[in-house]
């Protein structure tokens, strides 16, 4: 398949990181693996290493976003990369150029690497078919499809206190249908051999396709979260839906939202997990978001090295690798 | 063909000669950092022979490797960890076999991205012939003139085997 063989160079060389699908769990683990060195350089005097000196990473964001873009920027100066941000809104687009004439002028500058967000799905396999053989794209989030960089750093964190990925149930919670926060978590997982993974929410926030990935859907938020090892909550994305999907916020929350009553029903040492921004009182209750068995703080830390890891696997990889390139 | 050497004659031999150094240096307090993976694991050795105060610190110099753009990167699974401040220390850098420098150039950048030491003493295993680079060792356990073509290697850590391989 032709959106599997676009992400690796003709040695089989990660080039591009585009989508979770496709890469073997030796490729995440590798990923994993690196990501476990970078931790330590944010608690350096001098949190950098000069790994990627001399390379330009461009930030392209089509669609707004904090975290993920100041995390993309940090771990890319803390690799000693030259890092430049375009703002889409205020970029020449806005004068009528096409975004193909944007990224050859990008081209044309010796950047190595592009970070896009879009709000279309499949953007960025779109760029990365058009780009020259030197550069690599990186998925920051393309519409409802995938968000590869965030599930790496969610089952980073997984890692880091459930150490054995065989041996775990994981839910998600809430908004699925709009979420490729989750599409991209459910492949890694699978991947990464995790053997039990629940959808948990209103059935007009659950794709049907979720069943054919193997996932267990749960429309009742008790019965869903018995026993799991690992919650992760999404954020009700209100700027995705245009239909009613929802009677109210409020009944939302009362229903689907994480209480420390509902969170009881996992197991005790059950962690709690969302990829953030988090509405408080929508989604999660104020004292779980903060309480003992959130990570979520530890997923935005996370971030920054599993960023590092996949830019400096991505352009680590041997030259030789960019030749013959299709 | 291959020969072999008693690693535990060249480590006491290091462990000597690094005291008498340490002693006509005045240094009282010094702070050993092995390199990852051999010369964390003679590091190992000399920090319970010599029994400073400091803990054992180990360098992963993956990142500060000069060769990223030629070879890509081999990550090791052991980051680097220096449970001690830098800054005006005394430090004892450790590693199995000098040859080009490269290694010992990279690790200096990384001690020094965690603070400015007092001073750094180069100790190895074996110092062998081949430097690129203006950098010798302080205290070796032995000093070897070879080829191009012969190679020594550490394996461990249990038991420790130093060998001397001629390539084809």
């Amino acid at each position: 398949m032709k959106r599997q063989d676009i992400q690796c160079d003709s040695q089989g060389q990660l080039r591009h990181f585009l989508t979770i699908e496709g890469h073997k769990r030796e490729t995440l683990t590798q990923i994993l693996d690196t990501a476990e060195n970078f931790v330590t350089v944010g608690n350096q005097p001098v949190k950098k290493v000069p790994l990627l000196r001399g390379k330009t990473i461009v930030n392209l964001f089509f669609e707004s976003s904090t975290r993920t873009r100041t995390t993309f920027e940090l771990a890319a100066k803390r690799l000693s990369a030259d890092v430049l941000n375009i703002n889409i809104s205020t970029s020449s687009t806005s004068k009528g150029e096409s975004l193909l004439d944007m990224l050859h002028n990008l081209e044309a500058m010796h950047c190595d690497m592009f970070v896009v967000r879009h709000e279309q799905s499949g953007a960025a396999h779109f760029i990365a078919q058009h780009v020259a053989p030197h550069i690599s794209i990186i998925n920051a989030g393309d519409g409802r499809h995938a968000h590869p960089t965030q599930a790496m750093l969610d089952v980073f964190t997984i890692r880091k206190h459930k150490p054995d990925f065989t041996a775990l149930r994981v839910a998600i919670v809430g908004d699925l249908m709009h979420s490729r926060v989750a599409r991209s978590q459910i492949h890694a997982l699978n991947t990464l051999g995790v053997p039990e993974i629940r959808a948990i929410g209103p059935c007009t926030l659950i794709p049907p396709y979720l069943e054919q990935m193997g996932v267990h859907v749960y429309n009742d938020v008790r019965e869903g979260l018995k026993d799991v090892d690992v919650v992760i909550m999404l954020r009700l994305q209100r700027e995705r839906m245009d239909g009613a999907l929802l009677p109210s916020e409020l009944e939302y929350f009362q229903t689907y939202g994480l209480t420390q009553e509902k969170l009881a029903l996992a197991k005790p040492d059950a962690i709690v997990m969302h990829p953030g921004p988090i509405n408080r009182g929508v989604e999660i209750e104020s004292s779980v978001a903060d309480g003992p068995q959130s990570v979520i703080l530890e997923q935005v830390s996370n971030g920054i090295a599993v960023r590092m890891a996949i830019m400096s696997v991505v352009l680590g990889r041997k030259p030789s690798g960019e030749e013959g390139e299709a | 063909m291959s020969e072999r050497r008693d690693v535990q004659t060249l480590l006491s031999q290091m462990a000597s000669d690094l005291q008498s150094l340490l002693h006509s240096r005045h240094i009282t307090d010094p702070a050993i950092i092995g390199i990852h993976t051999g010369g964390a694991w003679i590091a190992e050795q000399i920090h319970q022979q010599l029994k400073p105060e400091q803990p054992l610190g180990t360098l992963n110099i993956t990142f500060y490797r000069d060769d990223f753009t030629r070879i890509g990167l081999h990550p090791q699974v052991e980051p680097s960890n220096l449970p001690f401040s830098v800054d005006d220390r005394h430090i004892v850098l450790i590693d199995d076999v000098l040859h080009t420098g490269r290694t010992i150039r990279a690790a200096m950048n990384e001690i020094f991205d965690y603070g400015r030491p007092a001073s750094i003493i180069l100790a190895c295993l074996v110092e062998r012939s081949g430097r690129e680079l203006p950098i010798c060792a302080d205290v070796a356990g032995e000093r070897l003139s070879l080829e191009t073509h012969q190679h020594v290697k550490l394996t461990g850590p249990d038991p420790l085997e130093l060998l001397i391989q001629e390539s084809k």
